[in-house]
């Protein structure tokens, strides 16, 4: 299991200090971990290398997307500066600061693309955003002076924290990001320790659940959902994305067709080529071995947060340091399972990566807690 | 446990991109291409009809034709209003027409634009609206040669006429080239040719255009002032076999497909056949020569001015008494050429009927040819060889009939007949003998002259050989009284034939409906012109003039 069993004493004794270039030590001083941003940067990278291609060239929409990035990476600086005791006793007031904001948006919302996701407060923004950080924040916040793992009373008022936010997003329409926001606060739970026992009840609760859920979802997610099992019951319909995704990546072969000169993508058969499923341009360009490199990279990211997460002080930054990594993962999984068709069509697009700004900036600011994190710690003196 | 989740979540991914890029890449691919690498025609250019002298009857120029893929044009809805626009069109009607053919992948929105007009149209860059270059037929002589050269289709295949006899050779096979296309079926890039197109190639025909104006001009007349049916016109070239001329009233312009109509577009001379009536005449001669039982002195009784075979009385127009054979034609006594063809042997007149092409098919080639009904002599009666001497019972085209005459203007040796251009003359066949022929040109001479039925086919300077007909017309229930077809058939000039031509006019009323009032002068318009064009010296100057030229000449 993980480190959440460690006791303090061996804490202590697995810390020793990392060997540090000059660089390092000197990014260190202004709370950056720089293998973590250097993952980062490097997959943001790579992204805008295959963006370029996925926008068919147009250098106003790529250097929009270095900005957004710059912007994002602006964001994570700032939230590193921020110390985790007053991230933590923040964290209420972030969440019941959200929680109203999406209170807000069901009311006055803007529509974007038939659903009700944008509020204008001066600035525009989806309040989802919030939620992302706080709702993993809030769920630590709850247990981390708590005894390990948590009991049942415990564990109705952690699902209470996360299902309301949840469900409101879900109102919203937008089953994607509440599944991301679900999944980052259950995630916290079951880094709290949570037997295995209690998980198996929860899944087998989950089979009337899902029933629920198939109730309660919107025709157009229903035919997603079957159109997953059975793409070609629909080529030019429903399954077409997901056919000419899979056709686009496997076309691609071992080492793709090249930058640019991905047919499928370039010639526009690819939909939504430079959003949702730019992974598919970045397979058929580079092929296996992109596919293997891009992975490569995410995993190394979420390695070091969970890494960070093992050598955190307290409960609380372990759980959401360990929550942030993985819901991560989530993303990075979530939409490449999609677009190589092992999931049902969920709008996530590739975190980092696809083009588009809101999303970015949240997951930069959550590794800017991790880095916080992180470099916040009182290092023992050599 | 995390760990385990996390390490089995990416090996699915990578397992699921390996199934994807290594085991599954050749199907991927191959679906991938047949994306977008499409096989796209290149419309091969159909050759040009041109006459004998290269003048051009049909021409095809380029034009471009608007398609597009329904699904993709529908997904735009809201751009049809400003295509319909463009295309002159309905903008609900080519609404329509687009969700009609929702199954399909291709619908043509219009055809043949000029490639101004489709290159502003394809500046709207309308999703699904795609570009294909065609050709299009023009005929600059229009009606004048619209029979014989006839008429392509939309899809450039011809249809009637030339353009469908000689259709392979005009028409050249497309070929086919490699694009990339993209999502919205526009082509992007030529990747291969596969097969250049092979361009038709252009046909000379036999036409001389001057000749064909001066026909149909001369027939349209005559057709209008004698408020007549139809006509034809056909002209030959004695020595080569050659079709100079062939029109027919009524005709069309082949480059206006609204007049497009059966009755319309038939080319007459080819197609439709007659009675000959009297034109027959100087066949059935040509036979009593042929059989040894004439000769060109022999004599014929007619008196009383009628004969009786079977159940019919055979009339001239009156009692001619005792004439030789010359007269029999020049007075066209029906008589006479009665009492003639029945002296010969039936299988003696169908064989030089035979011979003369009469009953089959020329060589001609035309699309929709009728070979003309000639009985077999073993089914005829006697009064089946009675009516044939003045030309009943058996049926000609009128290029059949022309060709007959060319045979005897070619001192007895018939050439094919061809719409197309020669080098050099078809090889010809021996149909009646040269003292036969000689003698039979010299008793069409006589119809011309004065005395004879024909002098109103007199061609000023020349010596003119032929033969008029009157032939009433076969209607429902026996032969009508008040309709007839007024025909003269002849060959010029007479002393060295070069020229073979028919006239026939189908229901000339009023009062003149005889061949040599009507059909007569027709012939010697068309012909008078016709040797003045093609610079055929004069053979028969006045002798005054001649005697003038001479003493100038002395002086």
């Amino acid at each position: 299991m993980l480190p959440v069993r460690f006791s303090d004493t061996q804490r202590l004794i697995m810390r020793k200090a990392e060997p540090l270039g000059d660089v390092g030590r000197l990014l260190r001083r202004i709370h950056i971990d720089s293998i973590l941003l250097g993952g980062l940067l490097m997959i943001c990278a790579f992204g805008l290398v295959v963006l370029y291609s996925a926008v068919g060239e147009n250098m106003d929409l790529w250097l929009s997307q270095c900005i957004r990035l710059g912007a994002a990476v602006v964001a994570l600086i700032v939230v590193a500066q921020l110390p985790p005791d007053l991230m933590r006793r923040w964290t209420p007031w972030a969440y019941v600061f959200g929680l109203g904001l999406l209170l807000l948006v069901l009311y006055l919302g803007e529509i974007g693309q038939g659903a009700q996701r944008w509020l204008d407060l001066g600035i525009r923004f989806q309040p989802s955003e919030i939620m992302k950080l706080a709702v993993p924040m809030a769920a630590a916040w709850f247990l981390h002076e708590r005894q390990l793992p948590p009991r049942l009373p415990e564990l109705l008022v952690l699902g209470i924290v996360i299902a309301v936010p949840a469900v409101l997003i879900a109102m919203q329409p937008d089953l994607g990001t509440a599944v991301l926001i679900a999944s980052s606060g259950i995630l916290v739970v079951i880094l709290a320790g949570l037997p295995v026992r209690v998980m198996l009840i929860l899944g087998v609760l989950a089979i009337p659940g899902a029933y629920l859920l198939w109730r309660f979802m919107e025709d157009y997610q229903k035919q997603r959902v079957l159109t997953l099992l059975n793409p070609d019951s629909d080529p030019l319909g429903a399954g077409y994305n997901i056919i000419q995704s899979k056709i686009a990546i496997g076309s691609g072969g071992l080492f793709g067709k090249g930058w640019t000169n991905g047919s499928q993508a370039q010639l526009e058969f690819l939909p939504e080529r430079d959003t949702d499923f730019i992974f598919a341009v970045m397979s058929e360009e580079f092929g296996l071995l992109g596919v293997l490199t891009l992975l490569g990279l995410y995993v190394f990211v979420v390695g070091r947060g969970l890494y960070i997460a093992m050598q955190a002080r307290d409960s609380y930054t372990r759980m959401l340091a360990g929550s942030i990594s993985l819901t991560f993962f989530v993303y990075v999984f979530v939409n490449t399972a999609m677009v190589t068709g092992l999931v049902p069509v969920v709008g996530i697009p590739l975190p980092l990566v696809s083009f588009g700004g809101t999303s970015m900036v949240t997951l930069m600011a959550g590794f800017g807690i991790l880095m916080s994190i992180h470099t916040h710690r009182k290092l023992l003196p050599h | 446990m995390i760990g385990v989740f996390f390490a089995l979540a990416a090996s699915s991914l990578v397992a699921r991109a390996v199934h994807l890029q290594v085991l599954n890449k050749e199907f991927l691919n191959q679906q991938a291409d047949s994306r977008h690498l499409r096989t796209e025609k290149i419309s091969a250019h159909r050759g040009s009809i041109v006459d004998r002298n290269g003048e051009p009857l049909a021409i095809s120029t380029p034009v471009d034709s608007i398609w597009a893929n329904p699904k993709e044009l529908a997904a735009a809805a809201d751009k049809v209003p400003g295509l319909a626009k463009m295309l002159d069109k309905d903008a609900q009607a080519l609404m329509r027409k687009v969700t009609r053919s929702m199954q399909k992948e291709f619908v043509y929105l219009q055809r043949h634009l000029n490639p101004d007009q489709a290159r502003k149209v394809m500046a709207l860059n309308i999703p699904g609206v795609n570009i294909i270059r065609e050709y299009r037929r023009y005929y600059p002589a229009g009606e004048v040669a619209g029979h014989l050269v006839g008429f392509t289709n939309v899809d450039d295949s011809g249809q009637e006429g030339l353009e469908l006899a000689f259709n392979h050779w005009l028409a050249g096979e497309s070929g086919a080239k490699r694009v990339l296309k993209d999502r919205l079926g526009r082509a992007v890039e030529n990747v291969e040719s596969i097969r250049p197109p092979r361009h038709g190639r252009e046909l000379r025909s036999s036409i001389d255009l001057r000749l064909q104006y001066i026909a149909y001009r001369a027939l349209k007349a005559s057709i209008q002032k004698h408020n007549a049916e139809s006509g034809s016109i056909v002209v030959l070239d004695i020595r080569s076999g050659e079709v100079l001329a062939m029109v027919n009233q009524p005709t069309y312009n082949p480059n206006d497909r609204a007049q497009y109509s059966a009755e319309r577009y038939r080319n007459r001379a080819i197609t439709d056949i007659f009675e000959p009536g009297s034109s027959i005449k100087p066949l059935i001669l040509a036979s009593a020569l042929e059989s040894g039982q004439y000769d060109t002195g022999s004599y014929v009784d007619t008196s009383p001015g009628y004969v009786v075979v079977g159940p019919k009385k055979i009339e001239d127009s009156r009692n001619l008494g005792r004439i030789n054979l010359t007269t029999v034609l020049s007075r066209s006594s029906n008589v006479g050429a009665t009492k003639i063809a029945m002296s010969l042997q039936a299988d003696q007149l169908w064989q030089t009927m035979t011979q003369f092409g009469l009953g089959s098919m020329t060589a001609s080639g035309f699309p929709g040819e009728s070979a003309g009904l000639l009985t077999h002599y073993q089914h005829w009666r006697q009064i089946s060889q009675a009516t044939l001497a003045y030309g009943y019972g058996i049926s000609v085209t009128p290029l059949q009939l022309a060709q007959a005459y060319a045979a005897i203007g070619n001192q007895g040796e018939m050439h094919d007949v061809s719409l197309v251009a020669l080098e050099a003359p078809t090889t010809s066949k021996r149909v009646i003998s040269v003292d036969t022929a000689a003698a039979i040109n010299q008793m069409m001479e006589e119809v011309v002259r004065p005395g004879g039925t024909g002098t109103k086919a007199a061609v000023n300077g020349y010596r003119v050989a032929g033969k008029t007909g009157t032939a009433w017309k076969f209607a429902a229930g026996g032969y009508s009284e008040d309709k007839y077809l007024s025909i003269f058939a002849g060959i010029v000039p007479a002393s060295d034939p070069r020229l073979a031509a028919l006239v026939i006019i189908d229901e000339p009323t009023g009062d003149l409906y005889y061949g040599s009032d009507v059909a007569a002068p027709v012939f010697a318009e068309v012909m008078a012109e016709s040797l003045r064009l093609l610079a055929i010296p004069p053979d028969a100057l006045p002798a005054r003039d001649a005697n003038n030229v001479m003493q100038a000449m002395s002086q």
